[in-house]
């Protein structure tokens, strides 16, 4: 009787963190696939009120903030794989620096478009979906934000080392899928809505 | 009774001076994978009784013409809280229960791949359902206008807007299922990953249990629908408290927006309630059979087309609100498509059964009686997919009859069926054979005499949800049989809690192995000690135990 061998589940690198943070990613993109489709559907349907094309202008800068974090987020985690740490530090640093700065030109495109043309979540459709879609990524980038300076503050306190790359790296995924999301959202809100 | 093996991860000290409270303690603060299943069962069965009361409610009203037991205003609550419940509270607690058991123990894993999250899920949902019962103590607020929400369980726009869904009861509906639907999606999460990762040596995934795979496709669905559900709430809670217009027409909204919305997740669901009744059946019948599963292979392609195809057919619910000819005939073909893989399951299963031994057990019995009845549901499905045949019937009690076929006749049947055949595996003790026969043919009787004749209603015009009719119709008959049939289901149902009652007094010891079976979790004792195996089990085929049991046959000769 030959036993046939028994093999280890060998998954790669496909431990449980990476299969469950890309179950998540995989939630949450259904999750903002309605609120994409939402928007898309009701693009020039508002009766009233400002519209898309007369007050939205296209965030240059806020875009590239973020993606260009994007960058500094992968760059932390290689530095902290290879024990680098204050240089760790300071691309996490600029990553978060960069997020917050994201935030910051919403805040002011924000505030214009409710103080000066008086767009509100109420006013008609367009403030509906654009203040909702928009609101939900910039949620996201929030928590994001929470995360990363947590890491931040792990390291500087000596924390985080280099054994601990992957879970920091689990957050950069999170990271980057918040990136990928707003490149949707800017093409669907400032491209294709205008 | 625990562990045979004497080594024991527990911090609490067994059978030594231990209170009630530190048995509550321990069971509150658990983050074990089968305490949290024991607790989704329970807590779900609890629902169950709350929801079926308030359909036996609902039968007493309509049980003869014009009567005024109930009125109507509570009527539209009841029937809101009893779909909700059972959807929401019922089905897909007791699903994820028994993943959350099963999974691990069938894969040869020690715990789920994240217990902790694995706990959050559970208390969301707890807390969820209690947020939707609230509603019955708290929502009278501002306005005084209701208690418990009263929109159905689909929640049609614009009925939901504040202009007619004053005071909150609304409010809890969307808050109660948005905070369990966390819990769901969590759970999702977990067994995704614990059956991609968590798998012990061997256990490829052309061998893991088809209970797996099937909840695996579940899952997918979970994860795929319910965010889905989530955003559309989300987006009601904005019209309803910030003003805003999704869905209000006034301002130019769109309310079949949220039909399309609700139903991309309602349809999904139903499959997320269904397809763990297949795994149960792909379980429990060839142990009884004593047989192999016919067609693994193919059984797994099915599900895995089940659960893509479930995802396209979501209009088939909408044929009425004039969605035009392209549309409907697209949904109405998808929607027969879904017969294919579904009709090569029951096949499946028969075939299983072909020349097997068959033993006429408690959740054989349960497992049978499925087949004919999902049968019969499929039949109605697919008529009801032709549009024309919708036009004539949606809102009816036919819809009615279809879907409770389904949800009864196939998911509640294998829930039975899985309670007695994995409660010997839960707690160590048999449920006895005598109470559970008396549970299966009461509630059988019951059910058939409620739903079958609910078709003939719904053929002959009756409406779905009216809170009654005038004695003229000729519809009275049939709602006096459909209505005597709640009082054998009610007896089977205390039948059933009867057992499980006396199974935890007589004590009659099950063993480890009580239905001589060939899956991983009959491999360790009963219960489980907590850490499940004491070495990680090596697998050779999709049977490990007749492996083990029968080492001058194995099943890896033949595979
Ligand atoms: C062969 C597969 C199936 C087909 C072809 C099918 C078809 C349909 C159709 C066309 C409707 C819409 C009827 C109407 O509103 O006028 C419907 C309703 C429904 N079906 Fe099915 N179905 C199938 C399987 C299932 C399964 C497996 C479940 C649940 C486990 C299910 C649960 C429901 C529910 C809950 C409704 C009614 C929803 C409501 O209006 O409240 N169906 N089905
Ligand atoms: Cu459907």
């Amino acid at each position: 009787m030959n036993q046939s061998a028994v093999e280890p589940i060998d998954m790669g690198t496909w431990n449980r963190g990476r299969v469950g943070m890309l179950c998540l990613i995989f939630g949450e993109s259904m999750f903002f696939s309605i609120f994409v489709v939402a928007y898309l559907f009701y693009i020039g349907k508002s009766g009233h009120g400002p519209q898309p094309s007369e007050v939205l202008s296209f965030p240059y800068l806020a875009t590239a903030c973020l993606l260009s974090s994007s960058i500094t987020a992968g760059l932390a985690v290689r530095f902290i794989a290879r024990s680098h740490r204050w240089l760790a530090v300071l691309v996490l640093a600029i990553t978060i620096g960069l997020g917050a700065s994201f935030i910051a030109f919403t805040a002011v495109e924000w505030y214009g478009l409710i103080v000066d043309h008086g767009l509100t979540i109420r006013t008609n459709l367009f403030g509906t979906t654009f203040y909702s879609l928009v609101g939900f990524h910039a949620a996201h980038v929030i928590v994001g934000l929470c995360m990363l300076s947590l890491i931040f503050c792990l390291l500087v306190a000596g924390a985080v080392r280099s054994e601990h790359a992957e879970r920091v790296e689990m957050v950069t995924w999170y990271w980057h899928f918040v990136d990928a999301v707003w490149i949707v959202v800017f093409s669907v809100v400032y491209i294709i809505g205008t | 009774m625990a562990s045979s093996e004497g080594l024991s991860v527990s911090t609490v000290p067994k059978d030594v001076d231990r209170t009630w409270l530190d048995h509550m303690h321990e069971w509150v603060s658990t983050v074990d994978h089968k305490r949290l299943g024991v607790l989704y069962i329970f807590s779900g069965l609890f629902f169950f009784i709350l929801g079926g009361l308030e359909a036996t409610a609902m039968r007493a009203q309509l049980a003869i013409p014009a009567n005024d037991l109930v009125e109507p205003a509570e009527f539209n609550r009841l029937f809101t809280m009893h779909g909700t419940t059972m959807v929401f509270l019922v089905g897909m607690p007791i699903v994820t229960g028994f993943g959350n058991y099963l999974i691990p123990l069938m894969i040869g894993a020690r715990d789920m791949a994240f217990p902790r999250l694995n706990a959050w899920g559970f208390w969301m949902f707890f807390f969820g359902g209690i947020v939707l019962y609230m509603s019955y103590f708290a929502s009278m607020g501002l306005y005084g206008a209701g208690t418990a929400p009263d929109v159905g369980w689909f929640a049609y726009s614009p009925l939901t807007g504040r202009a007619f869904s004053r005071g909150n009861a609304t409010d809890y509906w969307i808050l109660g299922i948005l905070i369990s639907g966390f819990g769901s999606m969590s759970g999702a999460i977990n067994m995704l990953t614990t059956t991609l990762t968590m798998r012990c040596p061997g256990m490829t995934m052309r061998r893991i249990p088809l209970f797996v795979w099937m909840m695996l496709v579940v899952s997918f669905l979970m994860l795929l629908a319910l965010p889905v559900l989530t955003a559309a709430q989300v987006m009601l809670l904005f019209d309803r408290f910030l003003g805003a217009h999704f869905f209000d027409t006034q301002a130019g909204g769109d309310a079949v927006l949220w039909q399309h919305f609700f139903w991309f997740f309602g349809h999904p669901e139903v499959y997320i309630l269904i397809v763990p009744g297949f795994a149960y059946a792909s379980e429990i019948i060839p142990v009884f059979s004593r047989k192999v599963i016919f067609g693994y292979v193919t059984m797994v392609a099915a599900s895995i087309c089940i659960g893509l195809v479930a995802v396209g057919v979501w209009a088939h619910h909408m044929f009425t609100v004039g969605m035009g000819r392209g549309l409907d005939i697209w949904f109405a073909i998808i929607t027969m498509v879904v017969g294919i893989p579904t009709g090569i399951k029951l096949f499946n299963w028969i075939a299983t059964m072909y020349g097997g031994k068959i033993r006429f057990r408690v959740p054989m019995l349960f497992a049978i009686a499925f087949i004919g009845q999902f049968l019969l549901a499929g039949l109605t499905g697919i008529m009801l997919s032709g549009a024309p045949f919708t036009w004539q019937l949606s809102d009816s009690y036919f819809v009615v009859a279809h879907f409770h076929y389904v949800l009864i006749g196939g998911l509640l049947f294998t829930v039975f069926g899985a309670c007695y055949f994995w409660f010997p595996k839960m707690f160590g003790w048999m449920m006895s054979e005598r109470l559970g026969l008396w549970h299966f043919v009461l509630f059988f009787i019951g059910f058939h005499l409620t739903f079958t004749t609910m078709h003939i209603q719904g053929l002959l015009g009756m409406p779905r949800r009216i809170y009654t009719y005038e004695p003229d119709r000729g519809w009275a008959i049939w709602n006096a049989i459909t209505s005597a049939g709640v009082v054998l289901q009610g007896l089977g149902v205390a039948f059933f809690l009867l057992a499980i009652f006396m199974a935890f007094r007589q004590k009659k010891p099950a063993g480890p192995d009580p239905w001589d079976a060939w899956t991983l979790e009959w491999s360790t004792s009963s219960p489980p000690p907590e850490y499940n195996f004491l070495s990680l089990p090596e697998v050779r085929s999709r049977r490990p135990l007749w492996d083990l049991k029968h080492p001058e046959d194995p099943d890896w000769e033949h595979e």
